[in-house]
């Protein structure tokens, strides 16, 4: 039995060792905001924060986290700039079917803490997550706006 | 279900923000007797509290159908729209009330051009009744009472009263037959850039798509089917798999192995443990360069059905002072929708029942009760959202079949089957593979006198709906090249043409993938064109302009993405432009991309402006947002997508080996939304068209260079 702290809880998990993360969250958990697109870390749709850093979940076995370790889904979310970024993809209209929206959501946060006057090469760069419904220019907006928010709040 | 007992019934199914509300349990008698809301008309429940929920039967999937025609009905009702929400009825109560919502089918760009007739009549007869219902009471005459935004107000009395207040009093009432719909020029709610609906749970992690499902007791399933096309599953050892932790059951379902599990991710793991072999059948040989040699034979072939004939094109070729001459081809492409295929099930001897995600959900119910082996009214499928669909929850529901077959063998039990991104990959319904040579003739002043379009390749509805066939002619393979149509014409008018399609369909699944055979007509047509233009040493718009004088909605397009794209003008240094136009669903599409190539051969698609003419425009920033959604979905497979067939296997797995496009490739998007009214044109597909044609002809114009064979990447882009 593995023990994860995942959005402020220690939860135990009934799992065998080598069981991604996104699943653990997913079924043991119940935990459905964070999505499975590919299974092997290409389409980002399952990222999670892990001690503050954008991780892909479905990639990432369970026996490689440890009980002292903060794991935030989406549901967990919160702060100025998640927030900020829930906010502009809201005003912009951002979400089309909305499936990979939970880690575009994560990764822009993510970017802006990092950067918080993102340029376009750094959003070109670091937003690597799939979007099939091809949200891209709507994503680019909100994360500017979110960002300004941020730094004029 | 009977009418009556329905109609005192609240719709279990919805998109609203009730709870519970996916779990399809019955609502008991005493739940009803304490207030469930009764319906004005199928297409419109009030509440008390004045919420407007309209009831949809087309299926919301990313491309903003449900917000459209939730305006469409708010606009006919005068309806507050802050108040209005929405519910999906299910295809069992469309069954049990004789299809009183209509077609369920969300394919074809056609959510709301063939369902807005329909409801904005129900929307009209729901004001008048509820406008009937306040005069009633009040005692006047209903040519005296009015409302504004869901309030009913008598001026000579002073009264007022809302829609909740008098809803039950109207839904008692016969309603009115033909009622006047608006004139869409007077329209305040459609028409306008309003937000969606239904957005806060797609940027929280609240919204439940069908993949989400969840209930007490659920297992899951994980499956391989066979992944040979024309092969099958000859046998299977589930040993190890059996003694795998959380496992239930192995087992075999038509061509595939099955593992049902506590999770699915114990279900999938154990499922990589068994040892499965195949038997290829006649498919051992089948690879990507022996369907081209198939496709190539076709390109010759004497016999062709045809698809657009007038005059004689082989005389005019004969004739030609120039011919030009080009063979084009177009790859399978998957459509690999973020959510995987999944399917939630559970059958009884009496009873079946499947929570999903689909494009169609009366098909979806069919399928059920075909798999069930029950009647349809013994079956149900709840509607639940899409992570995008496509197509390809439209072509087949066999994910649904599956999770049927499963349940039915474990009776009783709910079963949650997942496919994996590789079984997406592997057993899709693919963009049908097609060759297509062209042949012009122009006369000594460059004039087009002769074309003919040899398309060799797939059909679609040979393999996926074949009762639609015509004679064994296809007639969706010649999307958009039609002679006329409100569907889908050539936009232009050539003396001498010949299209014709010789038929040859190897064993891969073909399907609907957004734009469907338009996709490739547009490359193959909008490119030469551009081919044709450059040998008779004529300006590429001017060359179109010519032969478009007797198509003015084709040309008004075209010559609004060349003004506002700046054709003619001197673009920035090392940025070239490309234009193309097509019609499809009804719409009027054009674009001129604007790309650079660097010395590496690497291109850069910039900006592309884009004009559409869909009659009616409902909802003005939803429509910018297909144009930009459906210029993603194109740009990446026209750049980089293509499914390659190895022993009768596709190769490409995962994205990985199938990218998608990503931010950094998005190009600036420019939308003109020019409805011209009086006809209903689609507007999720249509613009897909014109992506890759006005890119492959600025691709031209950067390097000299022709790409005829999709995808780009297999061409090498540096200058000669």
């Amino acid at each position: 039995m593995a023990k994860l702290n995942i959005n402020g809880k220690t939860l135990d998990v009934n799992a065998e060792p080598d069981t991604p993360l996104l699943w653990a969250i997913r079924e043991q958990l119940g935990l459905t905001g964070t999505k499975y697109g590919c299974g092997v870390a290409q389409c980002g749709a399952c990222t999670v924060y892990v001690d503050g850093e954008p991780v892909r979940s479905c990639s990432l076995p369970i026996s490689a986290i440890n009980a002292t370790q903060k794991i935030i889904t989406i549901e967990g979310a919160s702060g100025k700039i998640v927030e900020a970024v829930q906010k502009a993809w809201l005003e912009h209209d951002v979400p089309q079917c909305g499936y990979c929206q939970s880690g575009q959501i994560l990764a822009a946060a993510s970017l802006i803490k990092a950067k918080p006057s993102p340029t376009d090469e750094d959003i070109n760069r670091e937003m690597s997550n799939i979007c099939r419904c091809g949200t891209y220019n709507r994503i680019r907006t909100a994360i500017k706006q979110a960002a300004a928010a941020v730094r004029g709040a | 279900m009977n009418a009556l007992d329905f109609n005192r019934r609240t719709f279990l199914v919805g998109a609203g923000a009730t709870a519970g509300l996916t779990l399809g349990f019955s609502i008991s008698d005493e739940a009803l007797a304490q207030g469930a809301t009764p319906e004005v008309n199928a297409w419109v429940v009030i509440r008390p509290d004045d919420t407007i929920v309209v009831r949809i039967g087309r299926q919301e999937m990313g491309q903003g159908t449900v917000t459209g025609l939730a305006q469409l009905v708010a606009e006919e009702l005068e309806a507050d729209w802050a108040k209005v929400t929405y519910e999906y009825p299910t295809p069992g109560q469309n069954v049990a009330r004789k299809r009183v919502w209509g077609d369920f089918a969300t394919s074809g760009s056609r959510g709301i051009r063939n369902s807005e007739k329909a409801m904005r009549e129900g929307a009209a007869a729901a004001r008048m009744m509820l406008l009937q219902a306040a005069a009633d009471e009040w005692k006047v005459p209903v040519a005296e009472v009015s409302v504004a935004k869901g309030v009913i107000t008598h001026k000579g009395s002073n009264r007022s009263t809302t829609y909740g207040k008098v809803a039950g009093a109207a839904a008692k009432l016969t309603p009115p037959t033909n009622p006047p719909l608006k004139d869409p020029k007077t329209w305040t709610i459609a028409g306008k850039p309003l937000k969606r609906l239904a957005q806060d749970g797609k940027v929280n992690g609240k919204q439940v798509y069908s993949i989400d499902f969840q209930a007490p007791g659920l297992l899951n399933a994980a499956v391989k089917d066979c992944p040979i096309w024309g092969g099958s599953l000859k046998s299977f050892d589930a040993a190890a798999a059996e003694k795998m932790p959380g496992v239930k059951k192995v087992l075999k379902i038509e061509n595939a192995v099955v593992v049902v599990a506590d999770t699915w991710w114990r279900a999938k793991t154990a499922l990589d443990a068994v040892k499965i072999e195949y038997d290829s059948g006649k498919s051992a040989n089948l690879d990507s360069k022996a369907i081209d040699d198939m496709l190539n034979e076709g390109l010759g072939a004497t016999e062709a059905f045809i698809g657009n004939q007038s005059g004689d094109v082989q005389a005019a070729i004969k004739g030609a002072a120039r011919m030009v001459e080009a063979t084009y081809s177009m790859p399978y492409q998957n459509h690999a929708p973020m959510e995987p295929m999944n399917s939630t099930a559970r059958w009884t001897a009496d009873k079946c029942e499947v929570w999903t995600s689909t494009q169609n959900g009366e098909a979806a119910l069919a399928t059920t009760s075909q798999a069930a082996g029950l009647p349809l009214d013994k079956c149900e499928v709840y509607r639940m959202d899409l992570g995008g669909g496509f197509g390809r929850r439209a072509t087949s529901q066999d994910y649904v079949r599956q999770s049927v077959l499963i349940a039915k063998e474990m009776p009783g039990q709910q079963i949650k089957l997942i496919w994996s991104r590789e079984e997406d990959q592997l057993r899709g319904c693919y963009h049908p593979i097609t060759k297509c040579k062209m042949t012009g003739s122009l006369d000594k002043d460059g004039n087009l006198t002769g074309l003919h379009m040899r398309i060799s390749g797939q059909s679609i509805l040979a393999t996926i709906r074949p009762e639609a066939l015509d004679k064994g002619r296809d007639p969706a393979t010649f999307q958009g090249l039609n002679a006329g149509g409100a569907e889908g014409a050539i936009g232009y008018t050539i003396p001498n043409i010949l299209v014709d399609h010789a038929m040859r369909n190897p064993p891969v699944r073909p399907g609907f993938w957004r734009g469907v055979n338009n996709n490739q007509n547009a490359i193959y047509l909008e490119c030469f064109m551009d081919e044709l233009a450059k040998e008779a040493g004529i300006d590429a718009l001017e060359f179109r302009r010519k032969l478009m004088k007797n198509h003015p909605k084709h040309l008004a397009v075209l010559n609004a993405v060349a003004e506002k794209g700046g054709w003619g003008k001197p673009a920035e240094k090392g940025v070239f432009r490309g234009l193309a136009q097509h019609m499809g669903y009804g719409s009027y599409v054009a674009a001129c991309a604007e790309v650079s190539v660097n010395d590496a051969g690497t291109l850069k698609v910039h900006r592309i402006v884009a004009a559409t003419d869909c009659g009616h425009a409902v909802n003005p920033a939803q429509i910018e947002r297909q144009i930009e959604g459906s210029f993603a979905y194109g740009l990446g497979a026209a750049m980089f997508q293509e499914i390659t067939i190895k022993g009768g296997k596709v190769v490409e797995e995962n994205f990985d080996s199938y990218p998608i496009l990503r931010m950094d490739d998005m190009p600036a998007v420019e939308s003109i939304i020019a409805p011209t009214g009086g006809f209903w044109g689609g507007v999720g597909e249509p613009t897909i068209f014109v992506a890759a044609p006005a890119v492959l002809n600025a691709i031209f114009a950067a390097t000299g260079k022709r790409v005829r064979n999709m995808p780009i990447k297999n061409t090498d882009l540096r200058k000669a």
